[in-house]
């Protein structure tokens, strides 16, 4: 395996979130009976006729700008031609030549701490087409059925290079685009529903080696745990067929979710002859600088530029920075509790949001958006802690009143259950001396050398403290105490 | 009252004359009459057709009809037409009843209140030049049942040429409209690309592709193209430009008009008396007041190349939708899928379909794209440019629509190559996208001989004009067939 390097590529099918169909005015919404969502455009009835719809092409310019790619002046739909019965026309229309989006990259945060690095993986090209019908081979007396509500909803295709080094790359690569084009409003991301599914190219090369290995191209994968998994195997199967002496024969391949292999489904020299060519009911798709211009000025703050923000204003570090803007849902909430608790309080805030709330979330498998702690709640409780109210420990505490609803504000329940720290030196110092008194044994192993022995102390005087002690005051007594 | 223009009936229909339901059936009878011999309808429903007179009827009544309202007209089975059987003269859709209206259909149904007397026959989706191709049979001239209407709007052509109706819609790819118009004593028109909406008319090749007029005079084609036009927001390709009256310079005298006559179409490969006509018809326009200078055409010699190219590959995949899944003629026994739409395909297209669908597959193919797909679009720029530069000596450009009169039946069937060949003139104005016109200018050996006129993009108004003028001064488009009075 080490002397292996793995290439890989994505290829990624989003499903734009239009109202209505790419070349027709026919509904786009999902699970609606059978063939009720296609018009006599989508049936290919004979005669009929494509227009393109405006508010897909509005789609495909907002990703190009997201990504820093050129939007296309001029680009043009091309006829893909094939036989199959989900495809009425017996081609789908698609771009070839000139694509509309071109170029682009996307920065990815890979790994966790010491072992996390950023790496820019660049796209190739991003094109929009139609999406195919569905065939249904399950009860229909051994015939299949078809069902055309999907066909004809616009997609968008985003082609990357092959700048992906493992599968941990390519899921991190498939999640941030995944994140941006729900951010950017322009897919739904539902992966269950097929909205977005990504193919992957897996080569595997000798380590130094300039050229690329034969690829084979892994379809349809629909959940970012078959992505790793699949190109995990596909990579493993290309090594051992190498080491045995065997060539990788250019393929398309499915993955088998239940197995977990992949299997071969064409080889190339099954491969279409797709018979691509300019399709003469459209012409050519021009983007005018003004278009553009209205697109950009729609455009949210975009995850990257909201990064650098909170990196060059807020102080935050670049890993807090990637993780809140790996959702605009994660950002907003993180955004609008430091409006409250003050930028001074940044830090914390990013630590409570990503850490604390998102592990009660996940407990409960709760969204962000239900959430039961408001962000003025936790921007409350995050300024208590501050003004050193309460200690890190009590504010635990008090956070997990708040998501069981026994307070209004963080103030309400210190007040309610009496979690106010104490910081009068009188009553700590009483405490200290208490429990100096009590516990001769650990006051003579620390004079002893014992390090171990003074935070036993510590913890006796919080205990009396029933914690609510301010810590430093306690560290700092204690330390003056035992050394006098 | 069957050789009246449209201006005569429909001020017979407005002065109630005779009513729409009356000339409707008066039709309806000489189609039930002389189609047997003919074969120019291969769809008649007298009741739908009487159903629309009577509403027509209810309009003159009404007081809100238009200039055509009750008027019938016969329709190239291209155009799908809600209720409708709409076979494009193929076996595939010989049971297909469209669910919905072509534009154009809409627009003469709905809009105008023209009446449909039915669907005319025609090649299998417009591939041929003589009508021969149709699943339906072949079409018979009614110059001589002998021989062949031309085509592909072979159907269209007869039916008013035998006054079967007093009009009829038309489609032209690469000469569809003016080369049966010729063969059959017509006057027809292909516009200007885009001018005529092509939703619902059945796609042959897309880019070329143009709906248009075919009837007796200039001036009736003028009043049908005025219904048939205009921007419709469900064709792509459709010129969103001001609404205009075709039939304002019709009477536009033609003093200083500049006539040009491309060498290319004077030269070999046409019969001697249909150019003997064809002179005669420019001498007459000198008479009235135009001039003529030599133009040159340098490409033209390409375009039929060419268009064997482009139009295939287009139709190619085109006709992929034909595939036996949705709608249409399904192959009875069949094993798998594969097996399904193979059967489905080879049963369901005649051999002239099946050739142009393997030409456009073949030119459209990995490593042959390039070599003649790509280079027959370049010829096609340099015929376009061709035009350009002649179009800044002349107003308008002369010569035979066709280089010869109507052929017997079965005479070029065995050679496609010399049937292509019956489209050498028409072809290159598809392939610019310019408008083209053929009017009646004599016979040759007893067989009508057509003039081509061409104009410059949306020249039309002009184009009829110069053929109306023409008419004013001669009778050949006057002239009726004997035998099918």
């Amino acid at each position: 395996m080490n002397q292996w390097e793995v290439v890989i590529g994505i290829e990624t099918h989003a499903q734009l979130a239009t109202v209505s169909k790419i070349f027709s005015g026919a509904a786009t919404a999902f699970g609606a009976e059978p063939n009720t969502q296609a018009c006599a455009v989508d049936l290919a009835l004979p005669g009929v006729l494509p227009v393109l719809n405006r508010k897909a092409v509005d789609c495909a310019i907002r990703f190009g700008l997201a990504i820093g790619a050129e939007v296309a002046q001029k680009s043009v739909f091309a006829r893909k031609n094939y036989f199959y019965p989900d495809l009425p026309k017996g081609y789908q229309i698609s771009q070839m030549d000139l694509p509309v989006v071109v170029g682009g990259h996307i920065a990815l945060q890979i790994g966790q701490g010491d072992k996390a690095y950023e790496k820019l993986v660049r796209l190739t090209r991003a094109h929009l087409e139609e999406d195919a019908g569905k065939s249904l081979h399950e009860d229909f007396h051994g015939k299949s059925g078809i069902d055309l509500n999907r066909a004809g909803t616009p997609l968008l295709e985003i082609v990357s290079e092959p700048d992906m080094r493992s599968s941990e790359e390519a899921v991190a690569y498939a999640k941030a685009l995944h994140a941006l084009v729900r951010w950017i409003g322009i897919c739904d991301g539902n992966m269950q529903e097929g909205s977005f599914r990504c193919d992957a190219n897996v080569s595997v090369r000798p380590k130094g080696q300039a050229e690329f290995g034969t690829r084979r191209e892994i379809k349809n994968l629909n959940s970012f745990r078959f992505l790793k998994e699949a190109i995990d195997y596909e990579v493993q199967w290309q090594i051992n067929e190498i080491e045995e002496g065997r060539k990788i024969q250019q393929a398309t391949v499915l993955f088998d979710p239940d197995t977990g292999e992949t299997r071969m489904m064409r080889s190339k020299e099954d491969a279409h002859d797709y018979r691509y060519f300019p399709d003469p009911d459209l012409l050519p798709l021009v983007i005018s600088a003004d278009w553009i211009a209205r697109v950009k000025g729609e455009l949210p703050e975009l995850p990257g530029q909201m990064r650098e923000r909170f990196i060059n204003d807020l102080g935050l570090s670049a890993y807090d920075a990637t993780a809140l803007t790996a959702s605009q849902e994660m950002a907003a909430y993180f955004e609008s509790t430091v409006a409250v608790a003050g930028k001074a309080n940044a830090k914390p805030c990013a630590n409570w949001v990503m850490v604390d709330l998102a592990a009660r979330l996940n407990k409960e498998g709760r969204e962000l958006a239900d959430s039961p702690v408001s962000t003025a709640q936790l921007a409350g409780l995050i300024q208590r802690i501050a003004d050193n109210t309460i200690s890190n420990n009590i504010a635990k505490k008090v956070f997990e009143a708040l998501w069981n609803g026994e307070g209004a504000t963080a103030d309400q329940v210190i007040d309610k259950q009496g979690l106010k720290q104490i910081t009068d030196t009188g009553a700590i110092e009483a405490l200290v001396d208490e429990v100096l008194a009590a516990n001769a044994g650990n006051v003579a192993e620390f004079r002893a050398g014992k390090e171990k022995a003074f935070n036993a102390l510590v913890g006796q005087v919080m205990k009396a403290a029933k914690g609510k002690a301010n810590p430093q005051q306690v560290n700092d007594l204690l330390r003056k105490k035992l050394a006098g | 009252m069957i050789d009246a223009s449209l201006k005569q009936l429909s001020q017979a229909l407005a002065a109630k004359q005779i009513s729409s339901v009356e000339l409707t059936q008066l039709f309806l009878d000489r189609i039930e009459r002389l189609n047997p011999t003919l074969n120019a309808f291969v769809t008649v429903d007298p009741e739908i057709s009487l159903k629309m007179a009577a509403a027509a009827d209810a309009r003159i009544a009404a007081g809100t009809a238009g200039a055509l309202t009750g008027i019938p007209i016969a329709q190239k089975d291209i155009f799908c037409a809600e209720g409708w059987r709409t076979t494009c003269g193929s076996k595939m859709l010989a049971n297909f009843v469209s669910p919905y209206d072509a534009t154009v259909i809409h627009k003469m149904h709905a809009e105008a209140g023209l009446v449909s007397l039915g669907k005319t026959n025609m090649d299998e989706f417009a591939m041929g030049s003589s009508n021969e191709t149709s699943f339906f049979g072949p079409v018979r001239n009614p110059w001589d049942t002998g021989r062949v209407p031309g085509g592909s709007s072979g159907g269209s052509a007869a039916a008013v040429a035998a006054r079967l109706a007093p009009a009829a819609t038309g489609t032209d790819t690469g000469g569809s409209i003016r080369q049966p118009a010729a063969l059959c004593n017509l006057t027809g028109l292909k516009p200007t690309y885009g001018v005529v909406s092509r939703y619902g008319m059945i796609a042959f090749a897309s880019s070329l592709d143009q709906g248009g007029p075919m009837a007796a005079s200039a001036e009736d084609c003028a009043l049908l193209l005025n219904t048939m036009a205009g921007f419709d927001e469900r064709d792509s390709t459709s010129l969103d430009r001001p609404r205009e009256d075709y039939a304002r310079d019709l009477e536009k005298p033609l003093a200083g008009l500049k006539i040009g006559l491309p060498k290319e179409f004077f030269g070999e490969g046409c019969d001697a008396e249909v150019m003997a006509a064809v002179r005669a018809a420019i001498a007459e326009y000198e008479k009235l007041g135009a001039t003529t200078v030599e133009v040159s055409l340098p490409n033209s010699h390409l375009s039929v190349p060419a268009y064997y190219v482009i139009a295939p590959a287009e139709a190619s995949s085109n006709l992929s939708r034909f595939d036996g899944v949705r709608y249409g003629y399904r192959a009875p026994d069949y094993g798998n899928l594969d097996d399904m739409y193979m059967k489905t395909r080879a049963q369901g297209f005649g051999a002239e379909v099946k050739r142009r669908i393997m030409i456009g597959a073949y030119v459209l193919s990995h490593g042959y794209y390039d070599a003649y797909y790509l280079q027959a679009q370049r010829i096609r720029r340099l015929i376009a440019n061709d035009f350009v530069e002649a179009f800044k000596q002349c107003d308008v450009i002369m010569g035979p629509t066709s280089p010869s009169t109507a052929f017997k039946l079965g005479e070029k069937a065995a050679d496609p190559v010399q049937m292509y060949l019956s489209d050498i003139y028409t072809i290159a104005v598809n392939l610019a996208g310019l408008p083209g016109m053929s009017v009646p200018c004599g016979f040759a050996g007893g067989l009508p001989v057509g003039l081509q006129l061409i104009g410059n993009y949306f020249a039309e108004a002009q184009l009829l004009n110069v053929a109306h003028r023409y008419q004013q001064a001669t009778d050949w488009h006057r002239r009726r067939p004997e035998g099918v009075a």
